[in-house]
C-alpha cells in the first residue's frame, strides 16, 4: 500500500473490489508453512457431441489436500464459426484460451488493485490472437498451429495515478497461472484407451 | 603480506583440549566481512582466528572473470578504518585490485588469519563447535560465517537437456571470450552478470542472444552522479530488511543491471540491442535442442522499467528537499525497453550456438556446515545474521541486515551491530577470556577515516519545501540521515508482508 496510492484515492469509503485480500493472504501464509496442500490439480472433461461441436464440463478439482467441488458444476460448448462450414453452437476452442487469459489476468488485477489499496471502477479488457491458417491446414510446415501472438489492451478507470494502473497490469501478468501457461512451454501428455 | 599461520598461532591461546586448540571465536572466511569482524573483535578484545581456505580475498583472485569490475564505486569501497585512497574515486576496481585492497587491510590489521586452512567440517561440540580444517581442529564458542554469499553457481535443471555438442560455461568457469567456441552465445540471465557478459562477449565478434527473466535497471549516471551516490545519500542503501514489506523477496532481488566501466556507460537492454545483442524472453526449456524462450518479455521488460522509474521518481523527491551543493543534473526519463517488434521464441543449440553461459547467480557453500540451521530448501535460518543456533553468525549474505549487506561498504554496520551481539552472547555464556591482543591497542585508530564531510550534500538553502518537515543536518556524509522512504515509498522491491519483529 502505497502511500502516494492513499492520497490518489479520492473516496473516503474503504477501498472495496470485492475481494477478500486478508483471506488470499492467510492463505500464503498457511500455504508457505504447508506446501503439500499448496498442489492443486485442475480438471475438465468433454464429449464430443458432432462435427466440431463438443460440450466440455468442469465440476471438481482437487486442492487443500481433498477433492473439491464448484459450487455447481458448469458446461462450456465448443465448435468452429459457420465460415468453416461448421454449425458454430460455441466458441472456437483457441478463444476459450483468450477467455481464460481475460479472465485470469482480470482476477489478478482486482486482487493487486485492492492489497495495493486501489478502488477499481472499471476493468475492460480486449485480446485480439492472430493466426495463420496455413499452419493447420498443413500448407505451410513453417507456419505453426497456434497463434503467432496475442495482445491484451486494459481500459481501467480506477483511483490511481497512470503508472499504478501499469503497475497493476504488469504485477498481475507476473503472478497470472494462464499467462504462464500460454507464455512457456508445458509438458503435455495424452493417453488413448478403446472404450 | 601474508599473515599466515603465525597470526593465527598468536591468536589462540593454544591449549589443546580433546583434540583441538580452543578459542572463543572462529571466523570462516578471510574476505572483507571475516576480516571486519576480525576488527570488531580485536576492538572488544575478543580472542578470535581467521580461517581462509587459500589467501586473503580468495574468491577475488581465483573465482572471477577476467573483466569483472565492482558496481560500486572506489569512492564507497570502505571498510571499518580503511577507505580507497586512489586517484579515481569515480572509478570501478577491477577483481585484482579489489583483491588487493582487502589483502592490505588484512596486513594493516594485522589480523590473525590462518590461510591455506580449508575447513572442512563445523559442529555442535559441547557448548559451542569444533571446527574441523585442513590444519587441524578448533574448539571453539562462537563461530561467524564469512565465507561469502557467491561460493557456487546456480544452474538451472534445464541445463542438463542441453546437447552434449555445447559448451557449458557458469560465472565461475567463465573467464574471457577466447575460451568460447566461435559462433553463437547464448547467455542465460539479465542480472548485472548476464549483461557484462552478453557485453564482452559480443565485443569479441561473437553472436551473443541474452535470455532475460525478471530483471532490475538502472542507469549507471543519474543527474550528474552515479546510481549508488543517490542510493546512498538518500538512505536506500541503508535501508534495514525490518522496514521493507517481504524480506524474502527483497533478498532475492538480483544485481542491477550495470557495470563499472571507465566512461561510466549505462548497460540496459537497449543499450545491449544498440550494440548488437539480441534479447529474448526466459530460457523456459530446451526439447529436442531447441531452447525455448518465454512470451513474458514484455512483461518483465515493463516491470523493470516501472521499478526504475519509481526509484527515480524517489531520488527526484528526495533532490527537491535535500539538493546537494554543486551541480545536479536535469531530471531525466528514459527510454522504455525496447524489445524489438517480436522477440525470438526459441533457438537451435548446436551447429549455430555452440555455447551457453549460465549467469544465472550464485549462492553460498555451507555444505561443510553440520547443523540443524537450514530450511527445506536448503537456506540458512537466520534472523538478520543472528543463525538459528546459539553462538552462530552469518555476514555478507544479500539484505543480511540492510541493502548494503553484501556489499563491501555495508560490513561495517553489520559487524558492529553482530559483534555487539555476539560479545553479549560471550560475556552471557561463560567467562569469555578477555585478553588483550597483541595485534591490537584498544582505541586506537591506526587507519584514515574518510575525511568528515567530504562527500556530504549540502543543504540548498531557503529551497526546501513546505512538506518536507524534516529538518535533517547535512554535515556528515550521505547516510540514513535524511531517507527517501520517510517520504513515501522508495523501494526497488515489490509490496508484500512484513515479516519481522524486533530482534
Amino acid at each position: 500500500m502505497t502511500s502516494s496510492a492513499t492520497m490518489a484515492s479520492s473516496t473516503t469509503a474503504p477501498v472495496d473490489n470485492g475481494v477478500n485480500v486478508a483471506a488470499l493472504l492467510d492463505a500464503r501464509e498457511a500455504l508457505t508453512a504447508t506446501p503439500e496442500a499448496a498442489r492443486f490439480q485442475w480438471r475438465a472433461s468433454s464429449e464430443w457431441l458432432r462435427g466440431t461441436h463438443s460440450r466440455a464440463t468442469v465440476d471438481g478439482f482437487f486442492g487443500l489436500g481433498a477433492e473439491q467441488k464448484h459450487r455447481q458444476t458448469y458446461q462450456f460448448e465448443s465448435d468452429h464459426p459457420e465460415i468453416f462450414a461448421s454449425p458454430d453452437n460455441g466458441a472456437t476452442p483457441v478463444e476459450f484460451v483468450l477467455v481464460g487469459l481475460a479472465g485470469c489476468l482480470t482476477a489478478g488485477i482486482a486482487a493487486v488493485a485492492q492489497h495495493r489499496n486501489i478502488q477499481l471502477n472499471s476493468v475492460k479488457a480486449t485480446l485480439e490472437a492472430g493466426m495463420d491458417l496455413q499452419g493447420i491446414l498443413g500448407i505451410d510446415e513453417h507456419v505453426r498451429n497456434g497463434f503467432d501472438g496475442i495482445k491484451v489492451h486494459y481500459e481501467i478507470d480506477a483511483d490511481a495515478t497512470p503508472e499504478q494502473i501499469a503497475a497493476l497490469v504488469a504485477q498481475s501478468q507476473k503472478r497470472s497461472a494462464v499467462f504462464d501457461i500460454v507464455t512457456n512451454p508445458t509438458d503435455v501428455t495424452v493417453t488413448t484407451r478403446k472404450a | 603480506m601474508r599473515v599466515g599461520q603465525e597470526g593465527a598461532s598468536r591468536a589462540g591461546r593454544g591449549g589443546v583440549m580433546g583434540g583441538g586448540r580452543t578459542i572463543d571465536v572462529v571466523i570462516v572466511g578471510a574476505g572483507h566481512s571475516g576480516l571486519a569482524m576480525s576488527r570488531e573483535l580485536g576492538q572488544r578484545a575478543l580472542e578470535h582466528v581467521v580461517l581462509e581456505r587459500g589467501e586473503v580475498a580468495n574468491a577475488w583472485r581465483t573465482e572471477r572473470w577476467d573483466g569483472l569490475r565492482l558496481l560500486t564505486p572506489n569512492w564507497l569501497c570502505r571498510l571499518p578504518g580503511w577507505h580507497y585512497q586512489g586517484a579515481d574515486p569515480d572509478g570501478y576496481m577491477s577483481a585484482g585490485a579489489v583483491a588487493d585492497f582487502v589483502s592490505r587491510y588484512a596486513a594493516a590489521l594485522s589480523a590473525p588469519v590462518s590461510t591455506q586452512t580449508t575447513v572442512s567440517r563445523v559442529e555442535p561440540h559441547r557448548a559451542g563447535y569444533r571446527v574441523v580444517t585442513s590444519r587441524g581442529d578448533w574448539l571453539c564458542r562462537v563461530v561467524v560465517l564469512a565465507s561469502g554469499a557467491f561460493n557456487q553457481p546456480v544452474v538451472p535443471r534445464v541445463a542438463e537437456s542441453v546437447p552434449q555438442s555445447v559448451q557449458q560455461l557458469s560465472v565461475q568457469t567463465y573467464r574471457n571470450p577466447a575460451q568460447l567456441a566461435e559462433g553463437g552465445v547464448l547467455v542465460v540471465g539479465g542480472s548485472a552478470t548476464g549483461v557484462q557478459l552478453a557485453q564482452e562477449i559480443q565485443r569479441s565478434g561473437r553472436r551473443v542472444t541474452l535470455a532475460v527473466g525478471e530483471h532490475v535497471r538502472l542507469p549507471r549516471v543519474y543527474r550528474g552522479r552515479d546510481i549508488q551516490w543517490w542510493m546512498l545519500a538518500s538512505g536506500l542503501l541503508d535501508q534495514r530488511i525490518e522496514e521493507v514489506d517481504d524480506p524474502d523477496r527483497a533478498r532475492r532481488v538480483p544485481s542491477p543491471q550495470l557495470i563499472g566501466s571507465p566512461g561510466r556507460a549505462t548497460l540496459d537492454l537497449n543499450a545491449l540491442r544498440a550494440q548488437g545483442v539480441e534479447v529474448v524472453g526466459r530460457l523456459a526449456g530446451i526439447r529436442d535442442g531447441k531452447a525455448l524462450f518465454s512470451g513474458s518479455l514484455r512483461n518483465v521488460c515493463a516491470l523493470a522499467d516501472l521499478k526504475m522509474n519509481r526509484l527515480l521518481d524517489s531520488i527526484d523527491q528526495w533532490i527537491e528537499c535535500y539538493a546537494p551543493a554543486g551541480e545536479v543534473g536535469a531530471a531525466e526519463r528514459y527510454a522504455p525497453t525496447d524489445v524489438g517488434a517480436s522477440p525470438r521464441l526459441q533457438l537451435t543449440l548446436g551447429d549455430e550456438f555452440r555455447t551457453v553461459v549460465w549467469a544465472t547467480g550464485l549462492r553460498p557453500d555451507l555444505s561443510w556446515l553440520h547443523a540443524p540451521v537450514f530450511d527445506r530448501k536448503g537456506v540458512l535460518r537466520h534472523d538478520r545474521g543472528v543463525v538459528d543456533a546459539p553462538g552462530l553468525y552469518v555476514l555478507g549474505l544479500p539484505f543480511l541486515r540492510r541493502r548494503k549487506s553484501s556489499f563491501m561498504h555495508g560490513a561495517e554496520d553489520d559487524v558492529r551491530e553482530l559483534g555487539a551481539h555476539l560479545a553479549a552472547y560471550l560475556g552471557r555464556t561463560g567467562t569469555g577470556t578477555l585478553i588483550a591482543p597483541p595485534w591490537r591497542t584498544p582505541g586506537q585508530e591506526p587507519f584514515a577515516r574518510p575525511p568528515e564531510g567530504a562527500l556530504a550534500p549540502a543543504r540548498r538553502e531557503g529551497t526546501q519545501r513546505q512538506e518536507c518537515t524534516r529538518d535533517p543536518t547535512l554535515a556528515t556524509t550521505p547516510d540514513s540521515s535524511h531517507r527517501l522512504q520517510d517520504r513515501g515509498r522508495c523501494s526497488i522491491d515489490s509490496p508484500g508482508r512484513r515479516g519481522y519483529g524486533p530482534l
